[in-house]
């Protein structure tokens, strides 16, 4: 299993978030978090990757407990995060943004370079010295992806990749998913979009209020309309 | 000509070492977001570590090698702070770093009296740059050449690090976001502490290549780090060539007010600093700080008034405090007045701070006015004491009209050095007019009528003016206006988009503040019987954050407690060892570390432990907000 997590309780000061939440993802795996606003998908990302101060429960992440581990150490150890709101370093150019997430390359996951990096993303070869803030929301969120790779991660987790993307940049944003995926690495993805969940997930998990209410493969979940209408609908 | 070519030359050979020293700061403060106020202290150290190093070891190698080994010990000892302080304390509210660093400056200023002894120090002249050059008859001294020139090379140098290496590209992008760092794998730990080290070096350089040109005093520290405030808030804190353009600005100033204004040559960087920040808020070369997150444990813990339990305590207390006439002496008298007179000063900062959300850093300013309308109410217009004690505090309330005018413009650290500067120019007006304040030798004979003359009256006095004075500041605070006021302190944008005129409020709490300061101020003018600048002074304006800090931010009077407490202790201290700031030093440090929340707030969570051990738990993690 590349991670698990069981029993995951977080806190923002005194509100509870999360509920007792469990998922995992295998090894090779893509798998979907779906869940509307607010329903707990970043602070269960947060919560992995250990920026949220008060969490307890089990993380395994190939194996090793990394519940109590600084986030530094856990994302060294091969977890990537991209967060939601893309977070690019604005001073820095696209080929600094990338030296950043820059780590040494690992025997278990793919290897990325800067150049495959812009073969995946062509746009941002074309702006290599071009500062973060002078980008679309587009290329920087493609810049954020590109960054997280440059660690050479064994599992991704990506927090709504699609969020306030043009469909085109959707489009581009699948395949480059689906190249992330056929490379070998691991991922989870949070959305809202069902359909673009769909294209690029083997299975998901719904959450709503911080607990986990749906578990199950694309196919089963298509196969309830009650639950997608009832957890993910407007 | 040639005599204002070399005096060009002097302010510009001035200006590298102010250079290192408030880039230092400002990479120190770009990554960590810590105002390092004991920079100052390292500059100092760096100079007093070379001074001994250089007369040991003779020769070029000896000075030379001297100089660099000087720096290199003192970035380590800086290393050492970062690592066993500076760590333990990132997580707090960022007024309390710089409480921490101010009282590490304390203990070091004690420190090397204790190792170098009292006297000014002369170093050597610089191996192998002795000479001096001629220029159309005008001397020019070869080692300030070699400053000159080293200004630039360093800031090439800095460029250089911060461009083109790993490194310098993860500083940069730490600077802007350090969570997101970490969430690639960089561990902040080191990053930090390799960034303050670089920053301490280039101040303990800076010192140790003052040497040559200046004696080596105990007192280097307070100096220069007034005047590196001054150069990065005119630069923009963070920018290191912002930092360079203002080191050589406020330097040329330096090197010509003084021949060009003399009667004003103090005050005139201030004003040029006060200019800048009104036009360019963020400095000449600095950008917008992003909105600071507020701490959760604000809204977690709602304010509240008095519960008449409390009120019965605190009229208990009151009782004891006035009784204390009947058992106490004369000097016990005089000092609980002037404890009870530091309560209202410090009462009055902290309802700026803590309802106002506006940390200011030259507080003085009011309470010194206060005590100087007071001096001239009754010396120039020869007022009776009852109408002086209500036209000093006027004097207060008009320095607020004006200063707080343009500081409420601004907020975060550049509010806090406006407010210095302000500070600062009303106590160079004070120093330098000397005919109208006497100057350094104060305006002395304020004393009480009287009816307040005897030690118990005063203290009454003092203490009922204090009771008053509280009592308002808290009343203020439960207002419509104080509640109007935090939520312009909470979030200014939801505060005025409700309709509330955020900045009118601001400076409505900055004139109520001043004017509070000012009434204590106008007590210690009788207190003493005589004003002398001291009062207006970053001393006086730094002991009252402390107070404040001391007493708990978060509560809402806590500087009552902070204020006893800590006058107190400063008093008893000086009466009982040489060593006063050593110990007060460790003990503000041992506060910052032990007790965050102040005295109050943490004697607060520890009664209301049941039901917020969440709360408490949380507070010491890490700052977050909700999705």
């Amino acid at each position: 299993m590349k991670l698990s997590v069981e029993n995951l309780n977080s806190h923002y000061g005194p509100a509870h978030i999360l509920f007792d939440v469990a998922l995992d993802v295998a090894d090779g795996e893509a798998v979907a978090l779906l869940g509307r606003n607010g329903a707990g998908k970043s602070t269960t990302f947060r919560s992995i990757v250990g920026l949220v101060g008060q969490r307890s429960g089990r993380i395994e992440f190939e194996g090793r407990d990394i519940s109590n581990q600084p986030t530094h150490a856990i994302v060294r150890g091969g977890l990537g995060y991209v967060p939601e709101e893309r977070r690019i370093f604005t001073d820095l150019t696209v080929e600094e943004n990338l030296e950043v997430g820059r780590q040494p390359p690992r025997n278990n996951a793919p290897r990325w370079t800067r150049e495959r990096l812009f073969e995946l993303f062509p746009n941002l070869a074309e702006m290599r010295g071009r500062p973060g803030g002078r980008m679309s929301g587009g290329e920087q969120q493609m810049l954020t992806i590109a960054r997280t790779l440059m660690g050479n991660p064994s599992l991704v987790l990506l927090d709504e990749p699609s969020e306030g993307l043009s469909p085109k940049i959707v489009e581009q944003m699948v395949e480059a998913i689906l190249t992330m995926k056929k490379e070998g690495v691991s991922l989870l993805v949070s959305e809202q979009n069902l359909h673009f969940a769909r294209l690029i997930s083997d299975r998901a998990y719904i959450i709503e209020r911080g607990r986990i209410c749906f578990s199950g493969t694309m196919t089963e979940l298509d196969a309830r309309p009650d639950i997608r209408d009832a957890h993910l609908a407007l | 000509m040639a005599f204002y070519v070399v005096q060009f030359l002097t302010g510009l050979a001035s200006a590298a070492s102010l250079f290192l020293v408030a880039s230092g700061l400002s990479i120190i403060f770009g990554v960590t977001r810590i105002v390092n106020f004991a920079h100052g202290a390292f500059y100092m150290l760096g100079a007093y570590v070379a001074f001994t190093l250089t007369a040991r070891f003779s020769g070029a190698l000896g000075f030379w090698g001297g100089i660099l080994a000087a720096a290199l010990i003192v970035a380590a000892v800086g290393v050492l702070v970062e690592m066993l302080l500076l760590r333990r304390i990132y997580h707090v509210p960022e007024l309390f770093q710089l409480l921490a660093t101010f009282g590490l400056t304390l203990m070091v200023e004690d420190l090397v009296v204790l190792g170098w002894g009292p006297n000014d120090l002369v170093g050597p002249r610089a191996a192998g740059l002795k000479g001096a050059i001629d220029f159309f008859g005008q001397q020019i001294p070869s080692y300030d050449l070699f400053l000159i020139v080293l200004g630039p090379l360093v800031l090439g140098l800095l460029w250089l690090v911060f461009q083109r290496t790993r490194w310098g590209v993860l500083v940069r992008a730490a600077t802007q976001d350090r969570d997101m760092v970490a969430a690639l794998g960089v561990n902040q730990k080191w990053l930090f502490t390799s960034v303050f080290a670089l920053g301490v070096f280039l101040a303990a350089l800076a010192g140790a290549l003052q040497i040559p040109r200046d004696a080596v005093t105990h007192e280097m520290d307070l100096r220069v780090i007034v005047d590196v405030f001054v150069v990065v808030v005119i630069g923009g804190l963070g920018s290191i060539t912002g930092a360079f353009v203002a080191a050589v600005l406020v330097s040329e100033l330096n090197a010509f007010g003084i021949l060009i204004f003399p009667k004003i040559s103090i005050i005139l960087v201030f004003l040029v600093m006060a200019a800048v920040l009104i036009v360019r808020p963020w400095g000449l070369l600095g950008r917008a700080e992003a909105p600071v997150r507020r701490t959760p444990g604000l809204t977690v813990n709602p304010w509240r008034p008095l519960t008449s339990r409390e009120r019965i305590a605190v009229a208990i207390a009151f009782l004891l405090a006035a009784s204390l006439p009947f058992y106490a002496g004369n000097y016990a008298l005089a000092v609980g007045a002037e404890i009870a007179i530091f309560v209202i000063f410090a009462a009055s900062l902290h309802f700026l701070m803590s309802t106002g959300g506006l940390a200011s850093f030259g507080h003085a300013a009011y309470f010194g006015l206060g005590a100087y309308g007071t001096a001239f109410a009754v010396k120039l217009a020869g007022l009776p004491m009852a109408a002086a004690l209500v036209a000093g505090p006027l004097f207060g309330l008009l320095g607020a009209v004006v200063f707080g005018f343009f500081a409420v413009q601004l907020s975060g650290v550049y509010f806090a050095m406006l407010t210095l500067a302000f500070a600062q120019i009303v106590w160079s007006v004070a120093f330098q007019w000397v005919g109208l304040t006497g100057g350094d030798n104060g305006i002395l004979g304020v004393w009480p009528e009287r009816w307040a003359a005897s030690a118990p009256h005063f203290f009454w006095l003092s203490l009922a003016v204090a009771v008053l004075a509280v009592a308002g500041l808290r009343i203020a605070t439960f207002s419509p206006f104080g509640f109007a006021l935090r939520a312009t302190r909470d979030s200014p944008l939801r505060a005025e988009a409700i309709g509330i005129n955020g900045k009118r409020i601001q400076w409505s709490a900055f004139l109520i503040a001043g004017t509070v300061a000012g009434i204590g101020g106008a007590l210690f003018a009788y207190l003493k019987g005589s004003v002398f600048p001291d009062v207006l002074g970053i001393p006086l304006s730094v002991d009252a954050l402390v107070m404040v800090l001391l007493g708990g931010v978060e509560t809402v009077s806590g500087a009552i407690v902070g204020a006893i407490v800590y006058k107190a202790l400063s008093i008893w201290l000086v009466s009982q060892t040489e060593w006063s700031k050593l110990v007060l030093g460790a003990f503000i440090v041992l506060i910052v570390v032990a007790f965050p929340k102040g005295i109050v707030g943490t004697l607060d969570s520890l009664w209301h432990r049941r039901p917020s051990s969440l709360k408490d738990a949380m507070l010491a993690s890490k700052i977050e907000t909700a999705e």
